[in-house]
């Protein structure tokens, strides 16, 4: 490791933006944005999932807090809502007083909050879809057999959704990393935060916003490779024959 | 008929020999980062005010030309200027070397010191590494007492670096913030004479050293533009004798 930074330490010797400082700088940003958006997926994910059932429940007490929900969150920007969770709690009466404060005084769990909320939404909406174009002849089958309808969901409904939602929740995960890079506007140096800091500092919005863009694609393109990977193990049987 | 036409080519070229008396400076934007009360800020209503502003228009006034302001994010700023969005920054921008490479400055205008600011009831009394140890510090992002902080204090206490000082006053406000590091007029200004009583400066107002705090607010221009750096001076200094400039000072910074 310390070979590693007196090679690195040469190689930048005669540059001015791109010293050990700002590229640690880069390295806090980049461990940042992943762990905001990988825990956002996760926590989204696990939340929607239950969520795109109950948004196909005949019950409307079930089903319209539900719709309610997504409406509100696919239908404002997360920037608002980022805004909304870190800035606007402040203006709760007495909520600095609260057990809620010390949740939401640092600007990491706000973000996650908003975030989760954000791609639970758009996964809810995914998964619905998903759920609600499952091929008639496949229940009817599972009803034949005599399943009740939780075992239907878990053997039957849900994994052929989940495997016909792939493609669709890989966009979304993308977009969540590409949405993710508002998150310096509450003080988090994310890998943006990072290069706005560089590009304050240097007055170098190339350097610092190329350099950037070049982390996020690497990133956007490590989970295009995951998610075709794992299309091509699950949705292997819709493959035609000998491709 | 005859008289109205000749009237009007008299008024025309006389427009234009006063066109003329400064034709090498042009009409020009001036780029300005709000809200950074009480240098610049907008009033309820909507309109551009502050020390900065109405110093600017004076300026403008005394050298003949139009000057009209364009509003821009502190933290892209000087990019803007290169990039031709403006032809000036007169935004409470410190002189120092750093910038001195990008843009060229006029003769500073104002030199005001920056200070810590804190609750009244915080315990920091001197803001050294020791006593900063864990606080949380607010900045705004890009500005000087950023530069400062950051390679001072980065280090031990956790720098929080906001786009504009208003998002950092209503973290202030929130308790987000254990002590921000301002301009002292923008401190006392937003913090302590709108919050009366809520907040105190901690320590000394610190203008030292000069490679971090710089000589001084100063107007910015592009490097190839020093007619016109050298009108706004010449401008400043007739500004100063007359009188002009003590009376917008009076206005903006009465004890």
């Amino acid at each position: 490791m310390d070979a590693l930074m007196n090679w690195l330490e040469t190689q930048l010797a005669d540059n001015s933006i791109f010293t050990l400082q700002t590229l640690s700088y880069y390295g806090d940003g980049l461990v940042t944005t992943v762990q905001l958006v990988f825990l956002s997926l996760i926590i989204g994910l696990v939340l929607a999932v239950p969520l795109a059932i109950g948004r196909g429940s005949k019950h409307a007490w079930v089903r319209l807090p539900i719709f309610f929900y997504c409406y509100v969150f696919r239908g404002t920007p997360l920037l608002v809502q980022l805004y909304l969770i870190y800035y606007g709690v402040v203006f709760v009466e007495g909520i600095q007083e609260t057990w809620l404060w010390v949740i939401l005084e640092k600007p990491f769990v706000p973000a996650l909050i908003a975030f989760t909320l954000n791609t639970g939404a758009y996964t809810t909406e995914i998964f619905r879809g998903a759920i609600k174009s499952t091929p008639r002849g496949e229940i009817e089958a599972a009803r034949a057999y005599g399943m009740s309808w939780a075992l239907m969901m878990r053997r039957i409904v849900l994994p052929s959704a989940f495997r016909r939602a792939l493609p669709a929740y890989g966009n979304e995960v993308i977009f969540m990393l590409h949405a993710s890079a508002i998150a310096s506007v509450v003080t988090l140096m994310d890998l943006t935060g990072a290069a706005r800091f560089v590009y304050a500092r240097f007055y170098a919005p190339f350097d610092a916003f190329l350099f950037v863009a070049a982390i996020y694609l690497c990133l956007t393109f490590t989970i295009i490779y995951v998610f075709r990977r794992l299309e091509n193990r699950l949705l292997a049987h819709l493959k035609p024959a000998g491709g | 008929m005859k008289f109205q036409k000749i009237l009007s080519l008299g008024v025309l070229s006389a427009a234009m020999i006063a066109g003329t008396a400064s034709a090498d400076v042009r009409d020009i934007r001036i780029g300005v980062d709000v809200p950074y009360e009480p240098m610049e800020y907008r009033t309820p209503d909507g309109e551009l005010t502050g020390f900065d502003i109405d110093l600017g228009n004076a300026l403008c006034a005394e050298i003949g030309i139009q000057c009209e302001w364009v509003v821009q994010g502190w933290d892209g700023i000087i990019p803007g200027l290169q990039a031709r969005k403006y032809d000036a920054i007169m935004s409470s921008m410190t002189i120092n070397e750093q910038r001195r490479e990008q843009v060229l400055f006029s003769d500073p205008y104002i030199t005001p010191p920056s200070a810590w600011f804190a609750p009244a009831d915080s315990e920091i009394v001197t803001p050294d590494a020791e006593s900063l140890d864990g606080k949380s510090i607010g900045v705004q992002r890009g500005t000087l007492q950023d530069n400062y902080v950051t390679d001072m204090y980065g280090d031990v206490a956790d720098v929080n670096r906001y786009a504009t000082a208003d998002d950092m006053v209503l973290d202030m406000d929130a308790g987000r913030l254990d002590i921000a590091f301002l301009d002292f007029p923008i401190g006392k200004s937003t913090l302590i004479d709108s919050e009366a009583g809520d907040y105190k400066t901690v320590g000394e107002k610190i203008s030292e050293p000069v490679e971090y705090f710089g000589e001084g607010f100063g107007i910015a221009f592009r490097q190839r533009d020093g007619e016109l750096a050298e009108a706004f001076n010449e401008a400043l200094s007739t500004l100063k004798a007359n009188g002009t400039y003590d009376e917008i000072e009076a206005k903006y910074f009465s004890e």
